[in-house]
């Protein structure tokens, strides 16, 4: 089993680095969402990997149990990316409308067009 | 156990939604409870500040479960004074944003206002690894709203950056908390303060890939150099008065690094040794120089203050790094001093774009209303930034000096600070002659000004439809944070006094991990 979690966790890091580092803003939330599952998983496995046993001690029988403190943390860190890529969708959704393409990165040619904007004002104003 | 340790946390968490639900409609009402809400912050914060300033460590059990299994608030020295200046900056900002409408161009500015409060006083306040994770993610949260407030491609843009790079950010975090989960069973700082020392050497390399994980997550809150990327453009295309609150955000990582250092993985945890600040140092001397070189380069007034926050954060780092209470002390003193100089200047250039045609260009033009004013306080800020006598950078820069001389790295620190306060005076002193010096020269060439006043206030009320004038309001929280740095400044013995105790307390761990884990601690102080 240790192989199965320890691999799939790879193989999920693995996209998901690889979609982030592409200059689409979709492929970036799906290569974050990659990541945020595979981090759940890696948290959920820090508790160590005990199979049928349930995350209460039991007092009066010596009975193995699982840690229950990482399944907490994942759940807490389940909600906070949900959300999180309900929030990156939105702006994304925002960005793109605004400017009518989806790439990450902003160019020189952003920076050079809003020059223009501000001499071409500025020429206005002279005028 | 005093319950006031909370408030910070529950005072803005109660009113975000109140404002968000109830006062979402009126601006007025919204703005008088943010300003209710904030100044009650602040007020509870100095309480705070009187609480720790005798050097008890006091501890907020929540729900009064034992420390390493429930989650715990602690209030020393330190996070009493990161409180304090946190609210400071609120107040300061707020203002602001109130009196220029940057608050009405949007919606729910003051709602996220007050997360974001709420999230940066509970990584202030946390004493535990993953409920400081969750704190990091509320003002994260919030600050992305404020962030994209207000609206524009640009902004969108690097708002979409900026929540990218934060959320690979905050997986970072949770592979550096798992990684630590698994190899010491604790997240509780004092008790990963234990734990980590009692750790076998063969478990040490785990340790090693979590302590280094964490201080990367950290770094890119603190824009250290390999992570500071995200900076420039963040800083530059916020809204001004959200750019002057982003300059708290900074030092949270920067906190977070002090504390999880000083508490958790000193020098001497096996395994470990100076293996964290002997990558800091080097990358903070780089952060400078990227600092002061964007400075030079920049073309536009924000980017130019945001690379400029970037060397001071660069510069703060490298005392940081060197780990020892002498400067660590400095590097509060600069820390302080480097948030307030950084809002007065991102504030004071909300006042002078808006009222230029060509908005933060660094180009000449016509000057704009109250040139002298502006060109004044921009001259103060500058000197403050740049670390030039008489304000506070000059004093942190001279004490960063002092407590690194007898570091290893002290020549490449010294030359680092020294070089990129030259070059960053060089860039100021750039910007502000074309935006205000040059401008006036160029006054009298404008058709319609060829009135031949060199008066800018007259100048500027020619033409119809030129800019407002800036009320005394308006200009107020300016001033204002230019008034603490000249108290700092001013106060420069009293304040490196509480520092250096608050430093001391840090770095005699023992008190820390007593107070948290020992359930009877505070009773004996």
């Amino acid at each position: 089993m240790e192989i199965v979690v320890a691999s799939s966790i790879g193989v999920l890091t693995a996209g998901g680095v690889y979609l982030i580092l592409r200059l689409r803003a979709f492929a970036v939330i799906l290569g974050l969402a990659l990541l945020t599952y595979a981090v759940n998983i890696f948290l959920f496995a820090t508790g160590r990997l005990a199979v049928n046993a349930p995350p209460v001690l039991n007092k009066y029988a010596d009975v193995a149990y699982s840690d229950p403190l990482p399944q907490a943390l994942v759940l807490t860190a389940i909600v906070i990316s949900f959300g999180m890529t309900a929030v990156l969708v939105m702006i994304a959704l925002g960005a793109f409308l605004e400017a009518d393409h989806d790439r990450i990165d902003m160019t020189g040619e952003d920076d050079a067009r809003d020059d223009d904007d501000a001499l071409s004002a500025q020429g206005e104003n002279r005028a | 156990m005093s319950h006031w340790i909370v408030a910070p946390v529950v005072l803005p968490a109660l009113l975000a939604p109140i404002i968000a639900f109830v006062m979402r409609h009126d601006i007025t009402l919204a703005r008088a409870a943010s300003f209710a809400g904030t100044i009650a912050l602040a007020a509870i914060a100095v309480g705070l500040m009187v609480m720790a300033a005798d050097g008890t460590t006091h501890v907020y059990r929540m729900g009064d479960w034992a420390a390493p299994f429930g989650i715990v608030l602690v209030l020393d020295r330190l996070s009493a004074l990161m409180l304090l200046v946190t609210s400071a900056l609120a107040l300061v900002v707020l203002l602001h944003a109130s009196a220029s409408g940057w608050d009405d161009r949007g919606r729910h500015f003051h709602a996220l206002f007050q997360f974001q409060l709420m999230g940066i006083c509970g990584a202030f306040l946390t004493g535990d690894a993953f409920n400081l994770f969750v704190f990091f993610e509320v003002l994260l949260i919030a600050s992305y709203g404020l962030m994209i407030h207000g609206g524009g491609r640009v902004r969108l843009q690097a708002g979409l950056q900026y929540v990218v790079m934060n959320l690979a950010g905050s997986t970072l975090f949770l592979f550096a908390l798992g990684t630590l989960y698994a190899s010491t069973g604790t997240l509780n700082i004092a008790d990963l303060a234990v734990k980590v020392r009692e750790l076998p050497l063969e478990d040490a390399a785990l340790v090693r890939v979590a302590a280094i994980l964490l201080m990367v997550v950290f770094a890119i809150k603190a824009a250290l150099f390999p992570v500071q990327f995200w900076l420039p453009a963040t800083y530059a295309n916020a809204p001004a008065p959200v750019a002057a609150l982003f300059a708290i955000m900074t030092k949270v990582g920067a906190y977070a690094i002090i504390r999880i250092h000083a508490v958790v993985f000193g020098p001497d945890v096996p395994g470990l040794g100076g293996l964290i600040g002997d990558w800091l140092m080097p990358a903070a001397v780089v952060t400078v120089a990227i600092g002061a070189v964007g400075v030079l380069g920049a073309r536009r007034l924000m980017p130019l203050l945001s690379f400029s926050v970037v060397g001071s954060m660069g510069t703060m780092m490298i005392a940081v790094a060197a780990f020892t209470p002498q400067a660590t002390t400095a590097a509060l003193y600069y820390l302080v001093h480097s948030t307030f100089s950084a809002a007065a200047l991102f504030l004071l250039a909300d006042l002078v774009v808006s009222r230029r045609p060509g908005g933060d260009l660094l180009r000449a033009e016509p000057p704009t209303v109250q040139n002298g004013l502006f060109a004044a306080l921009f001259f103060a800020g500058a000197i403050a930034m740049a670390g030039m006598p008489p304000l506070s950078g000059f004093l942190g820069k001279l004490l960063i000096l002092d407590g690194l001389r007898d570091s290893a790295a002290m020549t490449a620190a010294w030359i680092a600070i020294l070089v990129g306060s030259l070059m960053t005076i060089v860039g100021f002193a750039r910007a502000g002659s074309i935006l205000f010096w040059k401008s006036t020269a160029l006054a009298p060439a404008e058709p319609e000004e060829d009135t031949g006043n060199p008066d800018e206030t007259e100048a500027g009320d020619a033409p119809p439809p030129g800019p407002a004038r800036a009320g005394a309001l308006e200009v107020a929280p300016t001033v204002m944070a230019l008034a603490i740095l000249a108290v700092l400044a001013f106060l420069a013995g009293p304040m490196t006094g509480f520092m250096d105790k608050a430093a001391h307390q840090l770095f005699d761990g023992s008190d820390y991990v007593a107070a948290v884990l020992d359930p009877d601690a505070e009773v004996k102080q």
